[in-house]
């Protein structure tokens, strides 16, 4: 794509998640109480309202829970096709993220495939996309 | 004391075109003319005002008119109005107006969703498109950034995950345009004109992937009002009343992507919390369809079928059309009406329910019929009932 990504407003709530690709981390808040994710990032557990929270370095890794090939140029200089998926973590229960697939012809790509982050900056954000396992 | 109850009691519709100049107020004031003149009402007696979201400044062709820019030009004296920018889905605006005249708030409430997405786009210096948002927060900052700017994207997700669990296939999911193609042909107020055939359907552009052409709705300019009366105000009202027997929405998380299923399922299962009336009950449906696989999740949510099954439901398109056991969308949907944005739904489930469908009109006197709007979190579900 060609396309110059919609930049996300940093916030102190997504500051973490947008910015953890410098470190090559992927950042996912998690609750240091009862142990489990809340994203999006708010500055309290969804599951239990401490807020005792924290941007937690997951390992980036996941399945393909769902996806779509993109045909619609939405936006002026967008390359299409491209693949627009929602990636289920491995270790984060709960937590989905819409993202890109990359590194596959759009044909190659089916739910339930094996995924692992690759980051993409652009102007200080790193974008976590997602390529298959080989 | 009988329990307050709430009923339609008028509806009207403006022109619906694509790129009309007529301005958004005055396509919703032709609306509700028409609307009180169909309840035989007058606008002296009219003392509420709901729309859905309420006026967007920042997205002028999604939503141009204010309660307040109507109750202003039609000099009403309203006691109640609301803007239901944050209910539950476009039918939200409708239940809350049911709300308050059985909480006494208001007689006769004028309930309108006005769009003007395909005019505003012909005329950005009148109407400016909202920016290709280069600057995102809230909701949008998990989905633009990746491309996802259509709900298109969003649903299409959600039905490729049926395909792939269920088996859902393209010619199944094709019925909902054909049959909306077939009921809009016959439908003097509908933007499509003509039937829509599978090989049209198969040979059709991909936009996001089950989704072709055919399964999107179009940018529509259009307003439409529902009335809603107490009932006991009902001895103002000359129409034939169809009375809001249950109402339900957007039941559990309200995300588009994290949440595992569309809201339509457990809003469906919830629609009959509060009713004696099952889906045995129900002559007709008339079920949102900005996208042709929300239908699916309706069919499935309110219980017509078991889940994973709405594939096999749709399978011919016998059982969905005018004649068949569960006439949908028969005034055309959104893939053939225009993108009315929900309300169209309310008002061709009074025009069956009144027996006024014409060329369209069902047989068999129905009685209940179920109308519903949104997709993904945003899901709302009215039962109406003629008594």
């Amino acid at each position: 794509m060609a396309w110059q990504r919609s930049r996300p407003r940093l916030d102190r709530e997504n500051r973490a998640f947008w910015t953890g690709g410098a470190d090559g981390k992927l950042h996912i808040t998690r609750c240091s109480d009862c142990g489990q994710y809340t994203h999006p990032p708010r500055e309290m557990c969804r599951h239990c309202q401490s807020e005792n929270v924290a941007p937690h370095a997951v390992a980036g890794t996941g399945t393909i829970d769902t996806y779509t090939v993109n045909h619609q140029a939405w936006a002026k200089d967008m390359d299409v096709p491209f693949v627009i998926a929602r990636v289920k973590l491995d270790d984060a229960p709960g937590v989905y993220l819409t993202t890109n697939i990359i590194g596959s012809p759009v044909d190659a790509v089916d739910i339930d495939d094996k995924v692992h982050v690759v980051f993409e900056e652009q102007d200080g954000i790193w974008f976590p996309l997602f390529e298959k396992v080989a | 004391m009988a329990q307050p109850e709430a009923y339609i009691t008028g509806i009207g519709m403006s022109d619906v075109g694509v790129r009309l100049t007529r301005s958004p107020l005055l396509l919703t004031v032709d609306a509700v003319r028409e609307a009180i003149a169909d309840a035989g009402l007058t606008l002296d007696q009219i003392d509420g005002v709901a729309t859905y979201p309420g006026k967007m400044p920042s997205f002028l062709g999604f939503s141009p008119v204010s309660s307040d820019d109507l109750i202003e030009v039609l000099g009403l004296k309203t006691r109640w109005h609301i803007g239901a920018a944050e209910s539950t889905a476009q039918l939200g605006a409708i239940i809350e107006a049911a709300n308050a005249v059985k909480a006494g708030l208001a007689r006769h409430v004028i309930c309108f969703r006005t769009v003007y997405e395909a005019a505003a786009m012909a005329r950005p210096e009148e109407f400016p498109p909202m920016e290709r948002r280069k600057d995102v927060s809230g909701n949008s900052q998990w989905v633009s950034p990746f491309g996802a700017f259509s709900a298109a994207n969003w649903t299409a997700q959600y039905a490729m995950r049926h395909m792939k669990r269920y088996g859902l296939t393209r010619e199944q999911l094709a019925q909902v345009a054909l049959n909306d193609h077939a009921n809009a042909a016959i439908n003097p107020r509908a933007l499509v004109k003509k039937p829509l055939t599978m090989d049209d359907y198969m040979s059709a552009r991909m936009i996001s992937t089950p989704f072709c052409l055919y399964d999107c709705d179009r940018f529509t300019d259009a307003s439409t009002v529902v009335i809603v009366s107490a009932g006991e105000a009902l001895g103002d009202v000359k129409a034939t009343p169809i009375r809001i027997a249950a109402s339900a929405g957007s039941v559990e998380r309200y995300s588009w992507d994290q949440a595992e299923w569309a809201g339509a399922y457990p809003t469906g299962r919830d629609l009959w919390r509060n009713t004696d009336y099952t889906v045995k009950d129900v002559d007709t449906v008339q079920l949102y369809d900005g996208f042709a696989f929300q239908p699916i999740t309706w069919l499935e949510g309110l219980g017509f079928c078991d889940v994973g099954e709405g594939g096999q439901f749709l399978e011919g398109g016998t059982r969905i059309a005018r004649d068949g056991a569960l006439p949908m969308n028969t005034g055309g949907g959104q893939l053939g009406w225009g993108r009315l944005h929900g309300f169209g739904f309310a008002y061709e489930a009074v025009v069956q329910l009144r027996g006024e469908g014409g060329a369209r009109q069902i047989g068999g006197d129905p009685r209940v019929a179920i109308a519903t709007s949104g997709g993904g979190p945003m899901a709302a579900a009215l039962l109406l009932a003629k008594d």
